[in-house]
């Protein structure tokens, strides 16, 4: 995923990197800890989002050392600030792993800040853990994915628009902004729906530009594509800052979702934070966790989250319960090696099983991605979502996907074929 | 004979007040309790059904009780599997008996709502509510009944149409019929064919959708007329397209007027490359957000008024900012663009941080008062309430200061400073004040467009940076040092935007535009209204 960006976020992260990389260095370097990386931007565009991800690493290792740390040592987070800037992201990762030896990463939110720090992570043999859903087509030996993959988020809430509980949606708006993330999945959903025998004259396109705040030209096509006699609804993967606008010219001009109803997989509880979302109940999201999920797991993380802020009000999202899943296994990987070295834990994290907070229990798989719960929410008018519909069991999350060309034949297992792109015709890896 | 008597019998159920419904005489509490049962169970599909079933009891709560369960006010009780909703005011009834229950029992849970049940929910509402007193109540209801097209709901628009005194209301059901009519597949060709002109004759995008959806196996006759039905509103619509698309330009052009306007009083007029514009607009929106919590928090009546008080505080906040930077910092750097540029520029980062670390760096809400919520039609011209009073706020703006820099002496220095500041000086003019000032006025300026912005973008530390390209387009392209300039250049680039957008994309429109910009400025280096004479070379 990838928020706005725009000529000054790269300047600005430039300008900004002295000062976080003062900050972010710990002065004390006691023997008995292990350091854990934590590479999220805290300044420039994409700060709105990763801000609170550097903040449940934080508490997260907080949490661990209170239970007497991890093998008898307690753990230190380095936090740095590579500001939103993607090539301050390399910079970043291997001042964390060549300066400051952390032991595993957690960081990234955009897609291409993931593919900035890729060669870093491989040169150097380190562990990242990406929280963030994506457009799969990746597997990689150092980067495990805790966030969903396409089939964990995008085919299965397109499944639910066309069931009778979802409205038996016959006419589709795939409306994105600009980038890889969009386009990827749209791509696999057009595919999709095309193999479920929906006509092409019946899929509309659409991208925008990063920030799109001028919505009204949009909103009025998508309504004359609606009147065409069928159910429409549409599929939003517009991103970040351009929600906003979007939703406000969707409530202004009346797009009720019981007419045509918006899944978005972008927004989330962080997103509608800024927004009256009177207007907006009914539509939808589709996430593999909802702030709104009862069980007690959950809402013990949120009290003990909220603590932690020393805020009532903070909100929980998905990328965070990511980072929850992905630093137990991390912790399970390190006990169960019995040892930080990354080599070891690599070998060790496919397999290991870490309760999810919506009641279920992931496990990492050999193609290093996860099984999770699909989860489909509407807009309520506080802002939260109420899970209307939901998996029955765990998707396996499926980094290739089946639905397009190049990758139908791709298989990623790092546990038996030691390959991430294993092609199953060929008998080859690559 | 029979309609009469039904007839006769609802004027008494009107006369009665309360929702009657007329195609039953008598009130069905079996088939409440029925309903109510299959709601206890909360599962989407019984709750379908149990919809169903109270919109057929008959009993007079029976649209009250489909309200509430649609803005989810109506109340489980697990334990006992009873049924209360509670009115808007706040009391709880049992929703059996539709007595008041004085305390209602421990751990009641709403029901819960999906798309599906909103829809079956708003259309029960519909069909329930064609006899209410109030005539807006039956618009509405109208309106609810054409969207769900529900075959069983035409017993009741007939009666309902044979009641009906307005005229304006009349019509409403009668599209209502109309689009009923049309989607029943078994009712009489005749009548089906005169659904098609009362639909083709409402010439609207939803007669579109549901001339668009008879199946293609329907009778040769009617599938005529509907084509030709479905041209005709098509044609209409295509120019009302048109209209619509140089609206939505005005309406963009608007926004960038409102957010260039004050870089063309410190840039345009000043001389001043100030990369801090937009984060004087940002602070402007986080004013407006400071006074709308306080409105919330301390005086809840005042909210609706909040952006007014907000206009003079937003002004006052951003050009406060814009004097201390220009005092502490601008002034020493007059006559080196580039050092202005890089020291704006940094200053710019500090805002942003600065809010960053005071607000947190998550949107923060700025409500929209009820009157600028929603939208008018014109014909076929939808026009949004917040982009109206904006372009409406742009204007206001505009002349403000056309006004401002022409009748006040203010304005007078400012234009002396400006066109000779040596002659200014030494005519007694204090050009250090006047600098100050007009830069003041130039970020107050921004500040009161981030007032306006607050209403369509999000209230983010960044708002400003993705304002600040567009700005000075607008005002490079219009021509430096000219406010006229400014506002043709803001609508000229906000129209052919817009006008590109349907053709092109979002994408490609902007590139387009950008391109034919850079073109422009190429064979006029000064922009569309280029200064002319001595002042010029000041």
């Amino acid at each position: 995923m990838l928020k706005r960006r725009n000529v000054l976020a790269g300047l600005a992260a430039t300008a900004l990197a002295g000062g976080a990389l003062l900050a972010g260095t710990p002065l004390a370097q006691a023997q008995d800890t292990v350091k854990i990386g934590v590479l999220h931007s805290l300044s420039g565009t994409m700060a709105i989002s990763e801000t609170t991800l550097k903040d449940t690493i934080l508490f997260l290792i907080e949490e661990q050392n209170k239970k007497g740390g991890v093998l008898g040592k307690k753990l230190e987070a380095v936090v740095v600030d590579p500001a939103s800037n993607w090539p301050l992201f390399a910079e970043k990762a291997r001042e964390l792993i060549t300066q400051h030896k952390v032991a595993a990463t957690f960081g990234c939110w955009t897609s291409v800040s993931r593919k900035s720090v890729l060669p870093v992570f491989k040169e150097l043999n380190n562990i990242l853990f990406y929280p963030v859903q994506y457009e799969g087509e990746e597997s990689e030996r150092n980067v495990f994915y805790t966030g969903a993959a396409p089939n964990q988020q995008a085919i299965p809430a397109v499944d639910y628009l066309m069931s009778k509980d979802g409205g038996e949606v016959k006419r589709w708006v795939l409306a994105g902004t600009d980038y890889v993330y969009p386009r990827t999945t749209n791509k696999i959903l057009e595919a999709y729906l095309l193999a479920k025998g929906v006509a092409k004259e019946d899929i509309m396109i659409n991208y925008t530009p990063f920030g799109h705040s001028d919505w009204q030209t949009i909103v009025s096509e998508i309504v004359k594509f609606g009147s065409g006699g069928k159910k429409t609804a549409v599929v939003s993967t517009i991103n970040g800052d351009a929600n906003v606008p979007f939703y406000k010219e969707l409530g202004n001009k009346g797009v009720k979702a019981t007419d045509i109803p918006v899944v978005a997989f972008s927004v989330g509880e962080e997103e509608l934070a800024g927004l009256d979302t009177k207007d907006l109940v009914g539509h939808l999201a589709a996430w593999n966790y909802f702030q709104s999920v009862k069980n007690p797991a959950n809402e013990e993380f949120i009290k003990k989250w909220q603590a932690f802020n020393k805020n009532p009000k903070r909100v929980t999202n998905d990328p965070m319960e990511a980072h929850v899943i992905g630093f137990a296994m991390w912790v399970k990987a390190v006990e169960k090696a019995g040892s930080f070295d990354v080599d070891k834990v690599i070998d060790a994290l496919p397999g290991i099983e870490a309760p999810n907070l919506t009641g279920g229990t992931s496990k990492m798989l050999p193609n290093h991605h996860i099984t999770k719960p699909v989860l489909i929410g509407e807009i309520r008018a506080d802002g939260q979502f109420d899970v209307v519909w939901q998996t029955k069991d765990l998707v396996p999350g499926d980094a290739w996907t089946d639905f397009l060309d190049g990758s139908k034949d791709l298989e990623a297992d790092w546990v038996g074929k030691k390959c991430g792109n294993f092609n199953m015709k060929t008998g080859k890896c690559g | 004979m029979g309609r009469l008597i039904r007839l006769l019998l609802l004027i008494t159920s009107l006369a009665v007040g309360g929702f009657a419904v007329p195609h039953r005489a008598a009130a069905a509490p079996e088939d409440l309790a029925a309903g109510l049962a299959l709601i206890a169970k909360d599962s989407f599909n019984d709750t379908l059904s149990g919809i169903d079933a109270i919109a057929r009891s008959g009993v007079p709560h029976a649209a009250a009780l489909v309200e509430a369960l649609q803005d989810r006010r109506m109340l489980i009780d697990t334990a006992n599997q009873k049924v209360f909703y509670r009115e808007p005011a706040g009391t709880v009834r049992e929703a059996q008996s539709n007595e008041v229950v004085a305390s209602p029992p421990a751990g009641l849970t709403a029901v819960r709502l999906n798309n599906r049940v909103r829809g079956a929910a708003s259309a029960a509402i519909g069909a329930l509510s064609l006899m209410n007193p109030d005539p807006q109540r039956r618009i509405q209801a109208a309106q609810a009944v054409m969207k769900s097209r529900d075959p069983t709901a035409l017993a009741v628009l007939d009666a309902a149409l044979a009641a009906e005194k307005l005229p304006n209301v009349k019509a409403e059901l009668q599209l209502a019929w109309a689009a009923v009519t049309f989607s029943k597949s078994d009712a009489p060709l005749d009548k089906r064919l005169e659904a098609v002109a009362l639909l083709k004759d409402a010439r609207s995008r939803e007669a579109v959708s549901i001339l668009r959806s008879l199946p293609a196996d329907a009778a040769a006759p009617l599938r005529e007329s509907t084509t030709s039905a479905i041209s005709s509103i098509e044609q209409r619509l295509a120019l009302w397209g048109y209209v619509q698309n140089v609206w939505y330009g005005v309406s963009l052009g608007s926004v960038l007027l409102i957010a260039a306007i004050g870089l063309a009083i410190t840039f345009g007029v000043m001389g001043v490359i100030n990369m801090a514009h937009g984060e004087m607009v940002m602070l402007g929106a986080y004013t407006t957000f400071v006074v709308q919590e306080f409105c919330r928090t301390s005086a809840p009546w005042l909210f609706d008024y909040s952006l007014v008080a907000a206009i003079p505080l937003a002004f006052l906040v951003a050009g406060g900012v814009g004097v201390a930077i220009e005092r502490g910092v601008i002034r020493h750097l007059y006559g080196r663009p580039l050092e202005t540029l890089l020291a704006t520029w940094g200053i710019s980062l500090i805002l942003q941080q600065a809010v960053r670390t005071a607000f947190g760096p998550t949107n923060r809400e700025v409500g929209t008062p009820q009157f600028m919520s929603g939208a008018m039609e014109i014909g076929g011209l939808v026009i949004t309430w917040n982009r109206l009073y904006i372009v409406i706020f742009a204007g206001l703006i505009f002349v403000g200061l056309l006004l401002a820099l022409r009748y006040t002496s203010l304005g007078l220095h400012m234009r002396a400073v400006t066109q000779n500041r040596r002659m200014a000086s030494s005519m007694g003019i204090r050009t250090g004040r006047v600098d100050a000032l007009t830069f003041g006025l130039g970020s107050g300026i921004a500040g009161l467009a981030g007032v306006a912005l607050s209403q369509i973008d999000n209230v983010s530390p960044n708002l400003g940076q993705s304002y600040i390209i567009d700005s000075f387009l607008v005002v490079v392209f219009g021509g430096v040092g000219n406010l006229w300039g400014t506002l043709i250049g803001a609508l000229s680039i906000g129209m052919a935007n817009k006008l590109l957008e349907p053709y092109a994309g979002a994408v490609l429109g902007k590139i387009l535009l950008l391109v034919a910009i850079i073109v422009f400025i190429q064979k006029r280096p000064r922009g569309l209204f280029a200064l002319k004479g001595r002042a010029v070379e000041a």
